[in-house]
């Protein structure tokens, strides 16, 4: 999260203040070197490589011929060996880390998905509409999203969780409430620059109702750019979640997470760091892939510097 | 001398530098952040206050523990307020908190404001020293990585800096602590020296919890300060102090790095802001007493109005850094007050 949270270039300074930003950081890439282009091709091919075996491993959990991720399957701590079951090792508990870390892959991507989707759409409407509607209503939604950037990100989450009590409810709202802004900001800034657009001005000269305009001819255009931040946020939300978990306050137990399996274990750092580097890795490796495929799908599909 | 040796460059047009207009600009700034602030500063405390209400419970009945009888329970809601209209309560909250009276901790009836600046000191100097560090890494690293665009150290500088983006700021704490505390025992793993006691060993406690804060921030204001020399450095002023036969290091501090400033201050004033919220995880894994932990040591206690307190503390403080950064720009780039209302 964005802040405190929120170790991403790419996530939007949560300035609380609108009016003059500075001036964006030129794009000044390196010289157009063809290896590095190369490079670059094959860093996004590997990094969309393992979402996809994150995402089938959590989606085929239950297929997969693995002990429960609350089954003692032998001594605590035991290092990894050439079975399946004990291949990464045993948690603290003599659980498997390989089913931990996958049920975990679960929490961590539904948790993900959903919180980046409830703050997609309510972000997304509240900015289309701020965007073409202007005026008074603008005014509102400005207020109100600069309201909840004005916590940093991971209080406003540890103040949510104290009054919600950590549950999987209170995790995707408070969590789906930390992307609405950035989502609102996105949306509006797009919809203000497709609303000057002829098509826009030629369905008002027909008669369209402002709902028809917005929804038909605005949203198509705009759905696109602002979805290509979805990737790049859903890493912030894992980061936020596993900040909760590590903090003691995320998914409680036995459900496995991946931050609460590195809070488990950080008290054995000394002993057995395996037991925090292997989830630490996977949360680290999916982060990673999440940016570099968020990073392209953003200069993909955002027009808004070519637009604006 | 040192003015003459850092000209404006082309692209900006300099504004009058009369200290008149610059006043000016900046009371105008001020003073439409203030319209837009005050809105958002009521509904940020109006949310903070809400914290305590939508506990589920009754506040009164966690108070008291599960022995007390229901009249009790009903004699401490009239004493807290708790049985009167929503809106009149704020009214009474915001006006004690603009007098610093925060309320009183449910646990141990300390007042919060108390709690708070206890422990402030603490957590300001971990921001300092990490935005210290960061700094000492960022401006040689983006100085020579601008300087050398597209070479070997700027594509390994790429690299790492955009792994850094992506670990989450308790990895890297805990990474730190493996290495640094566990392994090579040059700094202690937990726990805090308070200042006036050994001020040596003060720094020693506070090295690497400032560090995993420095790291993650480190990596954004690399990439930000970095991309707008390279801008900087195609400007004609940069030949032509080259032309004039000045040494490399001397164009690249004295002639590019103050242009090419604008972004990184104010993203690092916007990051002293995150960088109190960092210090949750940062405070929390190293045993620190700072702000942070408090917050986590009264959620897990269920002491909402110590939670309540912190959160509309941290909140006031992030919106006022945010204007204050805004109005400092105003003062450092004349662009910016050209374009009035």
């Amino acid at each position: 999260m964005k802040n405190s949270t929120t170790p991403t270039t790419t996530a939007p300074v949560p300035a609380v203040v609108e009016g003059p930003a500075p001036p964006p950081p030129a794009e000044t890439a390196a010289p157009p070197v063809a290896r590095a282009k190369r490079s670059r091709t094959i860093l996004v091919k590997l990094a969309i490589g393992w979402l996809a075996v994150v995402v089938l491993l959590a989606v085929f959990a239950d297929l997969l011929p693995i002990p429960g991720y609350d089954v003692r399957i032998g001594r605590p701590a035991m290092g990894p060996s050439w079975d399946l079951a004990s291949l990464l090792g045993t948690d603290g508990l003599g659980r498997s880390t390989l089913s931990r870390l996958i049920y975990g892959a679960r929490v961590s991507l539904a948790v993900g998905v959903v919180s980046v989707l409830i703050g997609m759409v309510i972000g997304g409407v509240l900015g289309l509409l701020a965007g073409y509607l202007r005026g008074g209503f603008e005014k509102v939604v400005t207020i109100l999203t600069d309201s909840l950037l004005a916590y940093p990100p991971l209080v406003l989450l540890l103040a949510i969780t104290s009054t919600l009590g950590s549950s999987l409810r209170s995790l995707v709202i408070s969590l789906g409430l930390l992307c609405v802004p950035t989502f609102t900001r996105l949306a509006r800034a797009n919809t203000l620059a497709f609303a000057q657009r002829e098509f826009v001005t030629a369905s008002r000269a027909l008669g369209g109702r402002p709902l028809r305009i917005i929804f038909r001819e605005i949203l198509p255009n705009v759905v696109l750019p602002v979805a290509s931040y979805a990737f790049v946020m859903a890493a912030v939300v894992i980061v936020a979640e596993g900040s909760l978990s590590f903090l003691g306050l995320g998914i409680p137990p036995p459900s496995p997470s991946w931050g609460g399996m590195i809070s488990a274990a950080k008290d054995r750092l000394a002993t057995q760091p395996h037991l925090v580097f292997i989830p630490a890795a996977a949360m680290f490796l999916t982060i990673f892939a999440l940016n570099v495929v968020g990073d392209r799908a953003r200069t993909r599909f955002d027009v808004r510097e070519s637009a604006l | 001398m040192t003015q003459l040796t850092t000209p404006t460059p082309t692209a900006r047009p300099a504004a009058a530098p009369s200290a008149g207009s610059r006043a000016a600009a900046v009371g105008r700034k001020l003073r439409t952040r203030l319209l837009h602030i005050v809105p958002v500063l009521l509904l940020v405390t109006f949310g903070s206050m809400l914290l305590v209400d939508l506990t589920p419970g009754d506040p009164a009945a966690t108070i008291l523990g599960e022995s007390a009888t229901p009249d009790q329970v009903a004699a401490l809601r009239q004493q807290l307020g708790l049985d009167r209209p929503l809106f009149v309560r704020y009214g009474e909250w915001i006006a004690h908190i603009a007098q610093g009276d925060f309320g009183r901790s449910i646990r141990s009836q300390q007042p919060v404001l108390d709690a708070i600046l206890e422990r402030l000191p603490v957590t300001i100097e971990l921001a300092i020293l990490a935005q210290i560090m960061a700094f000492l890494v960022v401006i040689p690293l983006a100085l020579y990585t601008a300087y050398r665009a597209g070479g070997r150290a700027d594509r390994l500088a790429n690299v790492v800096t955009s792994g850094l983006v992506s670990m989450p700021p308790f990895l890297t704490a805990l990474l730190l602590v493996f290495v640094f505390a566990l392994s090579l025992r040059a700094f202690p793993a937990t726990g805090w020296v308070r200042i006036a006691d050994d001020p040596l060993g003060n720094l020693r406690s506070a090295f690497l919890p400032a560090l995993a804060l420095a790291l993650t921030e480190l990596a954004v204001l690399t990439r930000v300060l970095r991309s707008d020399l390279i801008a900087t450095l195609q400007e004609d002023f940069i030949l032509s102090a080259k032309a004039k036969g000045l040494p490399t290091w001397y164009v690249l501090l004295r002639h590019a790095l103050r242009p090419s400033s604008f972004s990184l201050v104010t993203l690092a004033g916007l990051s002293l802001g995150r960088l109190i919220g960092g210090a949750v995880i940062v405070e929390t894994l190293f045993a620190l007493p700072g702000i942070g932990q408090l917050l986590v040591n009264s959620i897990l206690a269920k002491d909402a109005v110590v939670v309540q307190g912190v959160v509309v503390f941290v909140a006031i403080v992030y919106v006022a850094l945010n204007v204050l950064t805004d109005v400092f720009y105003t003062i450092l780039d004349p662009r910016t007050r050209v374009t009035g209302a």
